[in-house]
């Protein structure tokens, strides 16, 4: 009987909690490496641990690749994860959507800021060709969208989306090594909130790293990670617009 | 080199012929050119080096002074021949006086013409025989310790601090590693200096500094001689310093750099005059140098796709080899770059990339090509991605490849960790050993998909060039022909330090280089 409250591992057996770990240490090879791998896997909570494999990596370190079962359960049915909840619609949905609903064109700009060079994912997202078979944001006749590209300043981007009047601005950032990214995200929210224009528009960040929950943590209205595709994102700008006028 | 794929010798030779015509047009509009940079080269390779107060590099300091007066257009040489010739001191002595304030290039008296040049031969001559010691310092060490068989396995370490850089590189040369490249950090190709001294801090790389160079270098060397191999050391000639960091890479032995001025234009959006007039005084000091090439066609896969745009990889490749003549490279220096990026849903997307890779090797049969592994179509799927980088390894082998640059199983997620190049190394040798002769024992079908397919891409190659030369590289490069990026002449980073060279123009180390390497000037080259 699967008990959904208290679910662990699953190797072939309900419960088993088999787990395959790989990892180096900064210790010399050989038996005590070995032994010294397997008492610190014991340590993470997992019993019976299994060193399958280990390696000389030089310049003393080594690495193993090590089984082992897990204890600890976990409560599923407890388990919630923020996530968009508007529903997605298609590229003729949306721009009838905006027709009937906002009455005007959506503008939108984005960009991959700060000196992340990256603009595959952005581009994806916004260009006319678009990405795995749907049309970018700048196919959409009811939307106009400004794409400025990579490595684009904060100032840059706040600027453009003035002088066009943005309702979304749509931030890629994919260097996150080190966290990068945070001050960089951080600071756009920061400069929106001090020139008090912040909730002029949706503000909507995206990159294979980035989530939903981590952009609400970040002040942003959304997040969007690998995989994404263009009408996910318009269909919560024009419904984050709507649901904005309705409010008002 | 044998030929499989029946490709038309003819064929082979018109499309050189047609990159030979665009990269004479593009010689043709840079050189009566020069830049800050190619400027700062002379500098350090004269020997000037440090930095003032506020860490500034001393040959930017002497440079940027030069250009507030207005007078670069001469070049930097005479101005500072001149100043050694008036107070009898060394390069160094009188950076440190400019950055104090005490001294000014442009108002001391001028020493005669030939006296400038006299004393320009000299140092010239003395900074050039430096590089030639380096240069013979790696032959001897090739000799004594032997280097591993080809393809080199080539990795790549990005810590962000070379300290912790210098233990994974040591540990992949134990692993088997042969080429050993040193990542920059994101945003250095965009800095208008170079970086002084020992760095800790990088992210996605470590900064390419002459402090770094120098630590990475040593620690090779002692390595090398543990495992009984030479470990060559590879960083980059690339961003707005690109001839700088070809002095600094000759001075400090590295072996391979990349190096190509189109990569910056279409990826970081460098301006083309000025990277491509910095990219060929690079090129020259790494052709003396005896430093690799690479060149990054292969990234133009990430933005375009793979099988719709493979020939332009090759337009880009043969204009590469063109202009990296002009620079004096030998085929043997050229590492031009092509990669296995398809996407893995297609059908026989493997035959594709073999046959692509053998048409490579054919046209190139003298350079060691820069074979880049699977990136775009990596995931977080880290398991599939090893089965990816073992096709990519396979294909590698099997078509000869003169330097493998290792797919990372962890490629979509981070920059290599210790284990992870352990994994590609162990992986890559046991294919190359266990498919050593393939490429002895295979021939194509000349009627099959693989021969049709390389054929197409030459045709295909041959008529984008043919494009680029009725409409000139810089007009073709603004609508878009590499990678589907655009970019103009006037636009993009670093366009300011491009300078119009005067007609009394001097510079000591270009002459020499141009004649230690036999080349005609880029002016002669264009009248010929
Ligand atoms: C292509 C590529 C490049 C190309 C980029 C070309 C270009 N013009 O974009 C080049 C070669 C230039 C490059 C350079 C570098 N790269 Co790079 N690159 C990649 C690579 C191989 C693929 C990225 C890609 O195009 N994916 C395809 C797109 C479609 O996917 P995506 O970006 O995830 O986008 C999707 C979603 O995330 C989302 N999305 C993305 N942005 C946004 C924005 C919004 C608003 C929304 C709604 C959605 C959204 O929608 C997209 C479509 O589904 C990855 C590895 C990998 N396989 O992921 C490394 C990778 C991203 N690069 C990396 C690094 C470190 C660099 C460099 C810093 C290396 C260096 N030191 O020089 C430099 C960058 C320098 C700089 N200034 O940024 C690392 C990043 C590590 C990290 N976690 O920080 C990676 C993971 C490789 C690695 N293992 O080291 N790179």
């Amino acid at each position: 009987m699967k008990d959904l409250r208290h679910v662990r591992p699953y190797g072939d057996t309900w419960n088993d909690g088999m787990m395959q770990l790989s990892f180096s240490l900064p210790i010399p090879f050989g038996e005590e490496a070995k032994e010294t791998a397997r008492q610190y896997v014991a340590k993470l909570g997992l019993i019976e641990p299994q060193v399958v494999h280990g390696v000389d990596l030089g310049e003393e370190m080594s690495f193993f690749i090590v089984y082992a079962k897990a204890t600890h359960t976990i409560d599923f049915t407890s388990i919630t994860v923020p996530k968009i909840e508007t529903p997605v619609m298609d590229f003729y949905e949306i721009n009838r959507f905006i027709k009937e609903r906002i009455g005007r064109k959506v503008v939108v700009v984005g960009a991959c800021t700060g000196t992340d060079a990256h603009t595959v994912g952005i581009d994806a997202i916004m260009n006319m060709k678009g990405y795995a078979g749907e049309y970018g944001l700048e196919r959409y006749p009811e939307i106009e969208a400004y794409n400025m590209g990579s490595q684009v300043s904060n100032e840059a981007l706040i600027r453009r989306a003035m002088e066009v009047r943005a309702d979304a601005l749509l931030v890629s950032q994919v260097v996150t090594q080190k966290d990068v990214h945070i001050p960089n995200l951080t600071e756009l929210v920061d400069m929106l909130e001090a020139q008090g224009i912040r909730e002029r528009m949706i503000v909507i960040c995206g990159g294979p790293r980035l989530n939903h929950e981590l952009a609400l943590e970040l002040g942003y209205d959304a997040g969007f990670g690998a995989g994404t595709l263009a009408p996910d994102v318009a269909s919560f700008i024009v419904h984050e617009m709507d649901k904005r006028t309705q409010e008002k | 080199m044998a030929n499989k794929l029946g490709l038309d010798q003819a064929k082979i030779d018109r499309a050189r012929k047609l990159a030979g015509q665009i990269a004479d047009d593009v010689m043709g509009s840079i050189a009566d050119k020069t830049t800050v940079a190619m400027e700062r080269t002379v500098l350090r390779l004269f020997g000037l080096d440090g930095v003032n107060e506020e860490g500034i590099p001393l040959p930017n300091v002497l440079v940027d002074a030069v250009v507030k007066k207005g007078k670069l257009e001469r070049g930097i040489s005479a101005w500072v021949l001149n100043a050694m010739l008036q107070t009898g001191m060394g390069i160094q002595e009188i950076g440190e006086l400019v950055a104090a304030g005490e001294l000014e290039l442009t108002q001391l008296p001028l020493a005669s013409d030939k006296e400038i040049r006299d004393r320009g031969a000299k140092e010239a001559q003395r900074a050039l025989d430096r590089v030639r010691q380096s240069r013979e310092a790696r032959n001897e060490r090739l000799l004594s310790l032997g280097e591993g068989s080809k393809p080199y396995v080539y990795v790549i370490v990005a810590t962000g601090n070379i300290y912790e850089d210098v233990i994974q590189a040591k540990a992949a040369a134990r692993q088997g590693a042969d080429i050993i490249a040193v990542i920059r950090t994101t945003g250095q190709s965009l800095l208008d200096y170079v970086p002084y001294g020992a760095t800790t801090e990088g992210f996605g790389g470590t900064y390419a500094t002459q402090a770094n160079f120098r630590i990475m270098r040593a620690a090779l060397d002692e390595v090398g001689e543990e495992v009984g191999r030479y470990i060559r050391l590879c960083n980059y000639a690339s961003g707005l310093c690109m001839p700088e960091m070809a002095a600094m890479g000759a001075m400090e032995r590295l072996d391979v750099m990349l190096n190509d001025a189109l990569y910056g234009i279409l990826f970081r959006d460098i301006n083309m005059q000025r990277t491509l007039i910095d990219q060929h005084f690079s090129r020259m000091i790494n052709a003396y140098a005896g430093i690799i090439i690479n060149t990054g066609e292969d990234n133009y896969l990430t933005t375009a796709d793979a099988v719709a745009a493979a020939h332009t990889v090759l337009a880009s490749q043969l204009i590469n080899e063109q202009l990296a003549k002009h620079s004096g490279l030998p085929d043997e220096q050229m590492g031009l770059g092509h990669a296995f990026e398809m996407n893995p849903a297609i059908e026989d997307g493997f035959l594709w990339e073999w046959a692509q890779a053998e048409m490579a090797r054919e046209i190139f049969p003298n350079a060691p090509l820069k074979y880049m592994p699977p990136t775009k179509h990596m995931t977080g799927d880290i398991f599939l991605g090893h089965v990816q980088d073992a096709l990519f390894n396979l294909i590698g082998v099997a078509t000869g490849q003169g330097i493998q640059l290792l797919g990372m199983m962890t490629e979509a997620i981070h920059t290599p960790l210790l284990h992870d190049r352990q994994l590609a190394i162990e992986s890559a040798r046991y294919i190359f050993n266990n498919a050593r002769h393939l490429q002895d024992e295979v021939q194509f079908k000349q009627d099959g998909r693989m021969v049709k397919r390389a054929r197409q891409v030459l045709d295909e190659a041959t008529e984008t060039m043919a494009g680029i030369v009725q409409k000139g590289l810089f007009h073709a490069l603004s609508e878009g022909v590499f990678a589907d990026v655009k970019r103009t002449w006037e636009g993009g980073k670093g366009r300011h330090g491009v300078v119009q060279r005067a007609p009394e123009y001097y510079n000591p180390i270009e002459e020499e280089l141009v004649r230690r390497l036999s080349l005609g000037t880029a002016k002669e080259a264009v009248v010929e």
